[in-house]
C-alpha cells in the first residue's frame, strides 16, 4: 500500500498496487493453466470413447477451424497493437485496435457456435458420449473465457473513455491483454491436440 | 412442489435439529435487535476488509464447523458402540460420515488455518494488510456461503451420502438422484473459489509486501509454510474445480464423463479427486508444521534449529505431494509397475518430514522449555504425529496396502495425522496468538484441562482403531455387532467423548478468559519471549498494524530489537498511511453466487440464472468502483500509538 509512485516506466507498473495486481494476475493465469491442463488430460483420457456417436474424424473439417484459428491469432496481434498504443498514451488508437480485437473475438465465437450446432445436428452432443462430453467442455470452457473476456474488455473501454489512461486503467487494460493472449495460447493447443489430431486419428 | 419434497422429514434427530436451528436463529435475531447491534455488525464485521477481522471470522466459523463435524463424529461413535440401539439407520449413517469428513477437511481445517494466516502473516512480514483486501473479503464470504449451503443440506433436500471422496459411479445421477450430491458439489465449488483467491492473495502479499530488507530466507517459518501452501493451493485447486464441474455437468446436464453409459470412466473421478486431494492434505499440514515451529522456538527460547533445512523440506514435501495421488487407490488395479512408482514416491515424503521432526527435537535439545498450553499441544504433536506418519509409510507399501485398504487401520492413520497434526496446530496457534487477536490470553489452567482431556481422548479414541483395522473392520460400516470388534469400539467411543469434553472445556475457556483474563498491556505477550515481528506490534493491534515499518535483515528480528531496546515505532518517520475502505460488495456478490448455487443444487435453472446475473452485476459494479481508500493522518497515528505505548 505504499503511496510512493515511480515517475517513469509504463503507467501500469508505476504504483505498488499496479505491480501487485499484475503479479497476482500472472499467478491466476498459472492456476488457469492447471485448469486447462486438467481439461486437456480429461480429453486425452476419453479420446476414442465415442460410443454410438460419430467419431471426430467424421465431423472435424479443416476449413472452419483454420478460419477460427486465423481470427483468434489476428485478434491477439491487434490486442498487442492496442497495448502499444496505450504505452504511447494514445487512447483513440487503443480503442480502435481493441474494438477490432473484440470484433475478431465475436466472429470467432460465431463460428464456434455454428460449429457446435452443426455437430449437434450430426448427432454429437454433450450427452452422446464421454468423448463428446470432453470435447464440448474443453472447447466450451475456452469459448466461455472468450465471451467473458469480451464483456470485460467492453467495461474497460467504457472506463478508459471516461477516465483516460491512468495508473489504474492502464493496469486493468494490461491485465486483460495478458488474459487475451493466454486464451490465444490455449486455442493453439486446442487446435493442434483436439482438431489436428482428431482429424488424423 | 410440496414442502415435504424439500424439507427432510421422518427422522426425530433431524426434527430436533430443525427446532434448534430455528431457535438459535430467532435468538440471534432477537439479541441483535434487542441490543441494537445490526448496524455495528454490518459496519464493523460484514463489510470489513481488515485482514485481522476477516481472520477472526474465519476462526469463529471454523470452530462452529468443528462443533458440527464433532457432533457427526459422536453420533457415529454412539452407533458403533451400541449397534443394537437403532440410533441411526444406514442412510443417516452414510450421510453423517460424508458430512463429517467433508466439513472437517474443507470447512474446518482449511478455514481455521487460513484464519490464522490472515491474522498473522501480514503482522509477521511487517505489512499493513493483504495485497488485495477486497478479494480477501470475497474469499471469506465465498467460504462462508459454501459452508452454509453444505450445512443446510441435512434439513433441506437431504445430505450427500457418497463419502467425502464422492466416488463415481455411486455419486453420479443414476445412483444418487436428488439434491444431496449437488450440495456437496456446489458447496465445495463455491468455497473452492475463495480458497484459490486466498492462495493468490497471500502469495502476492508475501512476495511483494515484506518489510524493507526482509529477504525470503529472513521470513518467519509460519510465513514460509504459508507461501509454500499457497503454491500448492494455486496448482491443486483448479483440478478440484474441474473435477467438481465435470461431475456437476454429468449430474445436471447429462454429460458422460464418469457414467457407466456412453463409455464414461468412473475411475477418472478417483484420479482427478486425489490429484487435488493429496496436495490438499499438505495444504492442511504444512501450515500446522509452521505453527509448531513458531511455538517450539518461542518456548524453547532458541532460534529454530535448521531453519534452512526446514524451509527446503517444506518445498520438497510440496513438490512430492503432487506425485503420490495413486496411493489412495492401489487396489484399483493400475498394475505392479504403477503401484511401485507411487509406493516409492509416497515413502520418499517420509524423508523431508523426518528432517523436520529431528529439527524440532534439536531445537528442544538442552533448551529451557516453558510448558505453556501452546507448547503442550506442540510437544504432544511430535510423538502422536509420528505414530500417524509411520503407519502412513505402512499404508504406502502397495503390497501391504491391499490388506489395510479401506479398513479402520486407514481411518486411525489419517486421524492420527490430521488431528495430531492439523487440529493440535489449530489449537496451539489459536492459544498462542490469542492475545494478538483479543487483547487477553486464554486461561492457562483451564487450557491445560482442555489439552489433557482432548489429548487423552484422542489416543483412547484412535489407537484401538489400528487394531480394529488389523482385525478386519472396514471403514464406513454401519453394523458392527460382531463380538470381537465390540470391546475396542466401546473404548474408542469413550475416547471420542473425551475429545468432545476437551473441546467443550476449550470453548468454555474462551468465555471464561473473556470475562476474567488479565488484559494485555504489552504486545509481547508470552513473558517477552516473542521472536518475530507480530510480537513487536502493540496489543490490541491498531488497524494499520505498523505505524512505521521496521527494517529487517535477519531471522527473528524482534529478539535483537529487544536486546537493543528498540521498537518498530519511530515517531520522526511517521507518514500518512493509505488504507482500503470497507465495502458491502463482497458479501452481496457472494450471496448472489450462493443463490445461484442453491438453484443449481435443486436444478431450478431460473433461480440459478437469476443468482448468476446478480453476481455478474456485482462484478460490473466492482469494475466501475474506483474507491482508492483513504489516508490516516499523522496526528491520528500519533494519538493512537501514544495511547497504546503509554508514551
Amino acid at each position: 500500500m505504499a503511496a510512493e509512485e515511480l515517475k517513469t516506466g509504463p503507467l501500469e507498473y508505476r504504483s505498488q498496487e499496479g505491480r501487485m495486481g499484475i503479479l497476482g494476475f500472472w499467478i491466476f493465469l498459472g492456476a488457469e493453466v492447471v485448469l486447462f491442463a486438467t481439461l486437456f488430460a480429461t480429453y486425452a483420457v476419453l479420446f476414442g470413447r465415442t460410443a454410438d456417436a460419430p467419431t471426430p474424424a467424421e465431423l472435424f473439417e479443416p476449413g472452419i477451424v483454420l478460419i477460427m484459428t486465423f481470427l483468434l491469432l489476428t485478434s491477439s496481434f491487434t490486442c498487442g497493437l492496442a497495448v502499444n498504443e496505450m504505452r504511447k498514451g494514445n487512447t483513440k488508437g487503443l480503442t480502435i485496435w481493441m474494438v477490432i480485437t473484440l470484433a475478431l473475438g465475436v466472429a470467432f465465437l460465431g463460428f464456434e457456435i455454428y460449429e457446435f450446432v452443426h455437430y449437434a445436428h450430426e448427432g454429437a452432443t454433450l450427452q452422446s458420449s464421454a468423448y463428446w462430453s470432453a470435447f464440448f467442455v474443453l472447447a466450451g470452457t475456452h469459448g466461455l473465457h472468450v465471451t467473458l473476456g469480451i464483456g470485460w474488455a467492453i467495461l474497460l473501454l467504457i472506463q478508459i473513455a471516461k477516465r483516460g489512461l491512468t495508473n489504474k486503467t492502464s493496469r486493468k487494460f494490461f491485465v486483460i491483454s495478458l488474459y487475451w493472449h493466454f486464451l490465444d495460447v490455449i486455442w493453439i493447443f486446442i487446435f493442434t491436440s483436439v482438431y489436428l489430431i482428431g482429424m488424423v486419428i | 412442489m410440496h414442502i415435504t419434497d424439500i424439507l427432510v422429514t421422518g427422522e426425530p434427530i433431524i426434527y430436533a435439529a430443525m427446532v434448534s436451528i430455528a431457535l438459535v436463529t430467532v435468538a440471534i435475531v432477537f439479541l441483535l435487535t434487542y441490543f441494537k447491534k445490526w448496524g455495528w455488525l454490518w459496519r464493523e464485521w460484514l463489510t470489513t476488509v481488515d485482514h485481522k477481522k476477516i481472520g477472526i471470522m474465519y476462526i469463529l466459523s471454523a470452530l462452529a464447523m468443528l462443533f458440527r463435524g464433532g457432533m457427526d463424529a459422536m453420533m457415529m461413535r454412539v452407533q458403533l458402540a451400541f449397534p443394537n440401539l437403532g440410533f441411526l439407520d444406514s442412510q443417516h449413517y452414510n450421510e453423517i460420515f460424508t458430512t463429517h469428513g467433508t466439513i472437517m477437511i474443507i470447512f474446518m481445517a482449511m478455514p481455521f488455518l487460513i484464519g490464522l494466516m490472515n491474522i498473522i502473516v501480514p503482522l509477521q512480514i511487517g505489512a499493513r494488510d493483504f495485497a488485495f483486501p477486497y478479494l480477501n473479503a470475497l474469499s471469506f464470504w465465498s467460504f462462508f456461503f459454501g459452508a452454509m449451503l453444505f450445512n443446510i443440506s441435512f434439513v433441506i433436500g437431504g445430505s450427500p451420502d457418497a463419502g467425502w471422496t464422492s466416488y463415481t459411479p455411486l455419486s453420479g445421477a443414476a445412483m444418487s438422484p436428488g439434491p444431496g450430491q449437488n450440495f456437496y458439489l456446489m458447496g465445495l465449488q463455491l468455497s473452492g473459489i475463495g480458497t484459490l483467491a486466498t492462495g493468490i492473495n497471500l502469495m502476492v502479499t508475501i512476495l511483494k509486501m515484506r518489510a524493507p530488507g526482509m529477504k525470503l530466507f529472513h521470513m518467519p517459518i509460519f510465513t514460509w509454510s504459508t507461501l509454500v501452501t499457497c503454491f500448492i493451493i494455486v496448482f491443486a485447486f483448479p483440478i478440484l474445480t474441474v473435477a467438481l464441474a465435470l461431475l456437476t455437468i454429468d449430474r445436471i446436464f447429462g454429460s458422460q464423463f464418469f457414467t457407466l453409459t456412453g463409455e464414461g470412466l468412473p475411475m477418472m473421478w478417483a484420479n482427478l479427486f486425489w490429484m487435488w486431494g493429496h496436495p490438499e492434505v499438505y495444504i492442511v499440514i504444512l501450515p500446522a508444521f509452521g505453527i509448531f515451529s513458531e511455538v517450539i522456538a518461542t518456548f524453547a527460547k532458541k532460534r529454530l534449529f535448521g531453519y534452512n533445512a526446514m524451509v527446503w523440506s517444506m518445498i520438497i514435501i510440496a513438490l512430492l505431494s503432487f506425485l503420490v495421488w495413486v496411493h489412495h487407490f492401489f487396489t484399483m488395479g493400475a498394475g505392479a509397475f504403477v503401484n511401485s512408482v507411487f509406493s516409492v514416491s509416497t515413502m520418499l515424503i517420509a524423508v523431508p518430514t523426518g528432517v523436520k521432526i529431528f529439527n524440532w527435537l534439536a531445537t528442544l535439545y538442552k533448551s529451557k522449555i516453558e510448558f505453556t498450553v501452546p507448547m503442550l499441544w506442540s510437544l504432544s504433536f511430535i510423538p502422536s504425529f509420528i505414530l500417524g506418519g509411520v503407519t502412513g509409510v505402512m499404508l504406502g507399501m502397495a503390497a501391504a496396502d491391499y490388506q489395510f485398504h479401506n479398513s479402520y487401520f486407514l481411518v486411525a492413520h489419517f486421524h492420527y495425522v490430521l488431528i495430531a497434526g492439523t487440529v493440535f496446530a489449530c489449537f496451539a496457534g489459536l492459544v498462542f496468538w490469542y492475545p494478538k487477536m483479543f487483547g487477553h490470553k486464554m486461561n492457562e489452567r483451564i487450557g491445560k484441562w482442555a489439552f489433557w482431556l482432548f489429548f487423552a481422548g484422542f489416543h483412547v479414541c484412535f489407537f484401538p482403531q489400528y487394531f480394529l483395522g488389523l482385525d478386519g473392520m472396514p471403514r464406513r460400516l454401519f453394523i458392527t455387532n460382531i463380538a470381537e470388534w465390540l470391546p475396542l469400539n466401546i473404548i474408542s467411543t469413550v475416547g471420542a467423548f473425551g475429545m468432545g469434553l476437551g473441546f467443550a472445556v476449550f470453548v468454555y475457556n474462551i468465555y471464561y478468559s473473556y470475562r476474567y483474563s488479565e488484559r494485555e498491556t504489552t504486545g509481547d505477550s508470552w513473558n517477552g519471549n516473542g521472536r518475530t515481528l507480530e510480537w513487536a506490534t502493540t496489543t490490541p493491534v491498531p488497524f494499520y498494524n505498523f505505524a512505521t515499518v521496521p527494517y529487517v535483515d535477519e531471522i527473528d528480528p524482534y529478539v535483537r530489537m529487544k536486546e537493543e531496546g528498540k521498537t518498530t515505532f519511530d515517531e520522526t518517520k511517521l507518514k500518512p498511511i493509505h488504507m482500503p475502505s470497507y465495502t458491502g460488495q463482497p458479501i452481496i456478490m457472494m450471496s448472489f453466487l450462493g443463490l445461484a448455487s442453491f438453484g443449481l443444487i435443486f436444478e431450478w435453472i431460473p433461480v440459478a440464472i437469476a443468482g448468476l446475473i446478480g453476481g455478474v452485476v456485482m462484478m460490473i459494479v466492482r469494475s466501475f468502483d474506483y474507491d482508492d481508500g483513504y489516508y490516516v493522518s499523522v496526528e491520528e497515528i500519533k494519538r493512537i500509538e501514544r495511547k497504546a505505548r503509554g508514551l
